[in-house]
């Protein structure tokens, strides 16, 4: 009991400084947000959802809500793209009003309680957790988008989100329904400017609804002491594609729990991540495919590279539900270990309650190939361009996934910067 | 070109040769032949710089320099090529993406300017033929996926594209039909020349009927215990190596 009531002083004292949100949740949502907040404690490694990650480093920040907004400019990832920059929360780029048709986007502030509660009946266990609570009750701002139904939007969707000054904070949320058989790509981009130490607390709420072909990709890279917090909470109708690509390149810990219920028949779902990781940075990713719908398929490939004394964990859990049969899940998640302070726990899950369906999963651990790299020096390549090679390789049918030219140049960029490898 | 003085090896404190003696010039063909277990392939990973085994006595001088202190890519880069017994497969990387990486460090290393994407896509299909490879294995993964004798041929064709100056064959013609035998030993000798030379470490006579050594040298038990020509691999084809043990035990 007096370890409960110390964890619970924690949390108080860690949003101390945190204001409610005026954004026009319904009050149920609010309710449930506040009730989960004030009588929670920060999850401990003996809650089985955060074994491998210990959130220490987060509690210990002295985190300030109100640091001066430094306008920080990015450049877009393509000049046609319908881009939208928030710094520690707050809109400080963007237009919502000069939209191609097919579209409408509203910042969260400005949206009625009747869009903002289109969502609350997403993924409803997810609900009970506090970060997602504290994001509900603290949330800064966000956006609301739709694509309207038979739209196909050429122009990328960019959500940036930037990090400034010691000891940030924000909590933000993207509310977005693929309307029927509407397309679209969105690129969701985390960034840090100036700052130390922050913590970004972000949830996306996708809908995809009859015949939606929703991508989505995610490129985090704040700075080496950025901590966030990320839940992307997906529920996908018949006929529809879903693909998310998850890529982790920079930041203290990062955290990221992907949900997707595949409620409607014939959907597809991709979800692709790597994680590169070096000095002493956590990455962990928490995907769950949950199959409620007979006829579908869903892919998982997750790769990542951890060097020096990083630590990376994937814990990927496949449900296929007792009447969704004729279900195709694959799931796999393989890892290169550079040195031998690097770790991985690596937990993939199926669960599977019908009885016609085709499912695998696997996950690999290893290094890099001695045999290969002696192969490669023989034939005159030094030994850091032949680690390199072998390391872009690895990776690289990952990025292959991403299809849209202008994040996989991004990305290489980014990834020949960090890492100094040419993929 | 290459003067092996008195090497003597060891692997996990085994002693695989025992004062192994070559000297191989430029313009020349060597075989080296010898049963299973007398250390030729020992010495083809030696000569190219596996680290697994020590040197504990001897010396190798290629072209004037310390082969021994070098490391592997340096004397890639000197000009040497060990095509390998059982070329390695490499997910994810494409035998052109290695080539030129490989090829361009090489030109660093020597001071040249790095090849165009075009002058050295021009070098691949030029290079390609002298193996018959398919213009397509070149855009493929390394050797993933690629049959023996594919492997083979491309073992030849990386060589053909880094044109060293000491070519070590080992054990290239194992698991080669005839048709592959004839398309690899062709390509060896369409590289030939004056001012290169090629050492075939082989356990057969039969590629030897398609590579023309100018010497032949049996190694048995961790030293060459005889030398003679051609001639001498068609003794052994004939009468084994027993015949050699024989000798030796007299």
């Amino acid at each position: 009991m007096i370890n409960d009531t110390m964890e619970q002083s924690k949390l108080q004292k860690f949003t101390k400084a945190f204001k409610e949100t005026t954004i026009a949740f319904s009050q149920s949502e609010l309710e449930r947000a506040r009730e989960v907040v004030f009588n929670s404690e920060f999850p401990t490694t003996r809650n089985e959802n955060w074994k491998y990650t210990r959130l220490g480093k987060l509690q210990n920040l002295e985190l300030q809500n109100n640091a001066p907004l430094q306008k920080f400019k990015v450049e877009p990832l393509s000049e046609n793209s319908i881009q939208f920059i928030f710094e520690n929360g707050h809109l400080i780029s963007g237009n919502t009003n000069s939209l191609p048709d097919g579209i409408e986007i509203q910042l969260l502030s400005k949206c009625s309680q009747e869009n903002l509660s289109k969502f609350d009946d997403l993924n409803n266990l997810n609900k009970k957790d506090l970060f997602y609570a504290m994001n509900t009750l603290y949330c800064n701002n966000g956006l609301f988008i739709k694509i309207k139904s038979k739209q196909k939007i050429e122009r990328t969707i960019e959500i940036i989100h930037v990090q400034s000054s010691q000891n940030s904070v924000s909590h933000f949320k993207n509310l977005i329904i693929a309307e029927a058989f509407s397309e679209a790509h969105i690129v969701e981009r985390f960034l840090s400017d100036n700052s130390n130490s922050s913590f970004c607390n972000s949830i996306n709420e996708l809908k995809v609804e009859d015949n939606a072909h929703l991508t989505f990709d995610k490129i985090q890279y704040e700075n080496p002491n950025a901590i966030s917090i990320n839940s992307d909470l997906v529920e996908q109708q018949k006929n529809s594609t879903f693909t998310i690509n998850t890529f982790t390149l920079n930041g203290l810990l990062v955290r990221n729990n992907l949900n997707i219920e595949v409620k409607g028949e014939n959907s597809i779902t991709y979800l692709n991540g790597a994680y590169l990781l070096k000095n002493n940075q956590h990455v962990d990713n928490h995907t769950i495919v949950d199959h409620l719908a007979p006829n579908c398929e869903s892919h998982e490939l997750y790769k990542g590279i951890i060097d020096d004394s990083a630590t990376a964990v994937f814990n990927g859990k496949v449900f296929v539900r007792k009447d969704s049969q004729k279900i195709n899940a694959f799931q796999s998640n393989a890892n290169i270990l550079l040195t031998d302070t690097a770790t991985i726990n690596s937990k993939p899950e199926l669960e599977i309650y019908a009885d016609d369906v085709k499912c695998s999963h696997g996950s690999t651990t290893g290094q890099l190939d001695d045999e290969a790299i002696f192969y490669l020096r023989a034939r005159g390549i030094s030994a850091k361009s032949a680690k390199e090679l072998l390391v872009s390789a690895f990776i690289s049918d990952v990025l292959n996934h991403v299809k849209n030219e202008d994040v996989n140049k991004h990305l290489n960029d980014l990834i020949s910067k960090e890492f100094g490898w040419e993929i | 070109m290459i003067k092996i003085k008195n090497l003597h090896a060891s692997i996990e404190g085994k002693e695989i040769l025992k004062g192994l003696n070559l000297e191989v010039n430029a313009g020349e063909i060597h075989a080296i032949m010898g049963p299973n277990g007398a250390g030729k392939s020992t010495l083809a990973s030696i000569l190219a710089g596996r680290e697994e085994y020590e040197i504990t006595e001897g010396s190798v001088d290629f072209d004037g320099q310390d082969l021994l202190e070098m490391d592997t890519e340096i004397r890639a880069r000197e000009g040497l090529f060990l095509a390998f017994q059982y070329p390695v497969e490499i997910p994810g990387v494409s035998n052109i993406n290695f080539l030129r990486t490989a090829l361009n460090e090489i030109r660093e290393y020597r001071k040249e300017e790095a090849m165009s994407a075009k002058d050295f896509m021009a070098l691949v299909r030029e290079k390609s033929k002298i193996v018959e490879l398919d213009p397509k294995l070149a855009s493929r993964s390394v050797n993933e996926g690629f049959s023996g004798g594919e492997k083979k041929r491309n073992e030849i064709f990386q060589m053909a594209m880094l044109e060293p100056k000491l070519a070590i064959l080992d054990e290239t013609d194992s698991g080669l039909d005839i048709d592959a035998l004839r398309i690899v030993a062709n390509g060896v000798n369409t590289l030939k020349s004056d001012k290169n030379a090629t050492i075939v470490i082989t356990h057969y006579q039969r590629l030897l009927d398609y590579i023309i050594p100018d010497f032949v040298h049996v190694l048995y038990d961790g030293k060459i215990v005889k030398t003679g020509d051609k001639s001498l691999a068609l003794e052994l084809e004939e009468k084994g190596y027993d015949w050699i043990k024989a000798e030796l035990a007299e």
